[in-house]
């Protein structure tokens, strides 16, 4: 009887010894990120690999966030999913709604024995991937929020005033019909209209996009959009338009290639395109917060997160899964948090990793790069701590073409914005049908 | 008038047994996935297929009370007619004239049918390139001359730009086969035509546009499922369908709503709606257009 936990031990001993061959468990995680984005989701990678013997993590490149989603989907269907999707943030509302395909990140940390506290997340971050029960469902990765990105040398070549860039949105235009005095072809452009000028803006200003706090609180949330507010800044927008103020250049991120080439001198777009502007722009520029209404109270509050999150699909080993939880704890280590901030531009996440930071002195040396997390860390109120709409991004698209509508003049901001709501409306009365039957 | 052929077989299994490879191929590559099609927008479900629910008919419901969903039937047919007669009438005329080359005809030929091998996001990213506001080659000199183009928010300009992109990519196609028509007409009957005093505008028109009937008829057909099927990768790159709604034709929606906003129901509801169009389109061109044709 003696002899069998011995045999048994060996049997262990030499499995043991040959395990760094075979038993390095492979973790898939497929994103989308590109560029010097892709370079450091790879470094992440390899960092991790380098740094523990037991999991490698194979990240892959599936195409953009709509078809990478996309593709994860057809692979889930077919069995084959990967254990880590990147999913923006649009998709986040669609991800909850799959419960059977989804392990939620509090699971998978808990199961894996890691201790994981939500609180400690920047609350606008943490809020936005929390479900109402209190459990955080997805791990936040890479996230983003509006910023204002002013070219300095057509400033100054316009004879405005550099050391501060215009706050308030009748500084814009203000400036803007400086620029176009001077002889600039596009004084300002705005990429993803719909999350800088309708979600972003309803935040700053503390005023709801939808109800039931933007759709945090349940399903049955309808949207607001056409508020007098609404109407009074795409009115603006449209009228700046027409006088060649604002220079419509396409959805999406498309417009930011005519900043970084010079042609445009203003745009309200993603923090995330700090590491592209420091590499490719050829000019001085600067970084500020999103501008807005002085004579709204309570403005400006906090803008609203973008970017992308991490997903723990379904289906998987347990094995697996420990190594999706030891890979999430590394990366919620406030050192590779804060250096990925600096690194991309995207927000430190964590509150750690902002105190560690400011401490290192990389706002002071780098003016403008703590704009993203000044605007986020503030307290957030009902209507501004995030967004959370079924059939998304079916809605993005619906503010696209309506936008389009009133900045060619087609339509006039009240017809917009109201189009705007009816439509995602429907949109929203299905989802919530759908979300209930199944 | 023609006179119909019947060719009988002595064993009654040889006409199933070559129909047999065809058959297999249809029924895989269009029988199946079209009973999905049909089983699918009857289903709502969530993205990942985990919660599948039978809603009858409700997706065809939400469908007719969209209605931007019923405006896209008008662009759909605003396209259609442009993209089929432009792509028509320029691939015949071009036929025509490399019909009447002597020298170099095989380069002439080459050249024209080249935009056949471009996949077609690939023809929408090219013109668009041509026609960017700011930085494309096109508007820049349409600027210079005056004019200012912009796709992006004039939704004449982006029709324009999509009909541009898909005619060019189709007349290759289309050429082709009113070349190899119009060289299957017997010397002969034209050279007669020339020696009664007929010009060659009058040659054409009362005989080689008449023998070309079979080839332009069955290229309608073509193009006319090309249009409303094909197309959905050249506005997908060229104008996402926009501004608004202006250049949002059906098989681009149904692209959209399945693999952008994950809604199979809704997407496959729509490819039935277009299946059963282009089906009646086709049963209609065969009924009526096909009686105009000579054999």
């Amino acid at each position: 009887m003696k002899s069998r936990p011995l045999v048994l031990a060996s049997i262990a001993v030499t499995v043991a010894l040959s395990a760094p061959a075979h038993a390095q468990v492979e973790i898939h995680w497929w994103h989308s990120m590109t560029a010097v984005n892709n370079e450091w989701v790879n470094d992440l990678a390899n960092d991790f690999n380098a740094s523990q013997k037991d999991y490698k993590i194979v990240p892959t490149y599936k195409g953009t966030y709509d078809v990478s989603m996309t593709t994860a989907v057809a692979a889930f269907r077919a069995g084959q999913g990967p254990h880590i999707l990147q999913v923006f943030e649009v998709g986040t509302a669609t991800m909850m709604a799959s419960k059977g395909a989804v392990v939620p990140v509090t699971q998978v940390m808990k199961d894996a024995g890691f201790k994981f506290d939500p609180a400690a997340y920047i609350p606008a971050v943490a809020g936005y991937y929390t479900a109402p029960n209190g459990q955080m469902l997805s791990f936040p990765l890479n996230s983003s929020t509006t910023v204002f990105y002013i070219n300095k040398d057509a400033f100054k070549a316009a004879g405005i005033d550099t050391s501060k860039a215009p706050a308030t949105w009748p500084e814009v235009a203000l400036a803007a019909a400086k620029l176009k005095a001077s002889g600039h072809k596009c004084p300002l452009t705005i990429a993803w209209q719909g999350w800088t000028q309708l979600e972003s803006f309803s935040t700053w200003h503390n005023v709801e996009l939808a109800t039931k706090s933007n759709g945090l609180k349940g399903l049955d949330a309808r949207l607001v959009a056409n508020s007098p507010l609404h109407v009074r800044h795409i009115e603006n927008l449209a009228n700046m338009s027409k006088q060649g103020l604002f220079i419509y250049k396409g959805r999406a991120n498309v417009p930011e290639a005519s900043f970084v080439s010079g042609e445009c001198a203003m745009i309200t777009t993603s923090s995330g395109f700090y590491g592209n502007v420091k590499k490719n722009a050829k000019f001085d520029f600067a970084l500020a917060s999103l501008p807005y209404y002085p004579d709204v109270p309570g403005a400006p509050q906090n803008t609203v997160i973008g970017g992308a999150s991490l997903w723990v699909l379904a289906g998987k080993k347990p094995a697996e899964y420990k190594g999706v939880a030891t890979f999430f704890n590394y990366l919620s280590s406030p050192e590779v948090q804060s250096a990925s901030h600096k690194r991309t531009g995207y927000l430190p996440i964590t509150m750690a990793a902002f105190a560690l930071t400011e401490k290192s002195g990389f706002y002071k040396e780098n003016p403008g790069t703590d704009t993203a997390v000044n605007q986020m860390v503030r307290k957030v109120t009902d209507k501004s701590r995030g967004i959370r709409l079924g059939n998304y991004v079916q809605i993005r698209t619906i503010e696209d073409e309506e936008f389009e509508n009133v900045w060619g003049g087609k339509k006039t901001a009240q017809e917009g914005l109201d189009s705007i709501v009816k439509r995602g409306n429907e949109l929203l009365e299905r989802f919530e049908k759908a979300s209930k039957g199944g | 008038m023609a006179a119909e052929k019947r060719v009988t077989f002595r064993s009654p299994w040889l006409p199933w047994a070559l129909l047999a490879p065809q058959v297999v191929i249809i029924a895989l590559f269009f029988f199946w996935p079209a009973g999905q099609a049909l089983l699918q927008s009857l289903q709502q479900s969530d993205a990942f297929g985990t919660s599948v629910e039978w809603v009858g008919l409700e997706n065809f419901r939400n469908l007719w009370n969209d209605e931007t969903y019923l405006a896209s039937f008008v662009t759909t047919a605003v396209f259609s007619v442009l993209v089929a007669s432009l792509g028509l009438s320029l691939s015949l005329l071009l036929a025509v004239f490399a019909d009447r080359i002597v020298k170099g005809s095989g380069i002439y030929r080459t050249l024209l049918i080249w935009p056949y091998a471009v996949a077609p996001a690939v023809a929408g990213v090219l013109w668009l390139f041509m026609f960017a506001p700011s930085v494309g080659i096109v508007s820049y000199m349409l600027r210079e001359g005056g004019f200012e183009w912009n796709h992006l928010l004039n939704g004449n300009h982006a029709m324009a730009l999509i009909v541009m992109a898909a005619v060019w990519k189709q007349i290759a196609y289309n050429f082709l086969f009113f070349l190899a028509g119009l060289q299957s007409i017997p010397k002969s009957l034209i050279e007669a035509a020339a020696i009664d005093g007929a010009g060659p505008w009058r040659r054409f028109w009362t005989i080689q546009f008449p023998l070309l009937s079979p080839t332009t008829f069955f290229l309608l057909v073509i193009n006319v499922v090309y249009v409303l099927l094909d197309t959905f990768a050249i506005v997908d790159a060229a104008t996402s369908g926009g501004p608004g709604k202006d250049t949002s034709i059906l098989v681009y929606k149904l692209y959209y709503d399945g693999f952008k906003a994950l809604d199979l129901g809704g997407s496959a509801a729509q490819s039935v709606v277009l299946m059963v169009i282009v089906v009646i389109f086709t049963v209609v061109q065969f009924r009526f257009v096909e009686k105009k044709v000579n054999y």
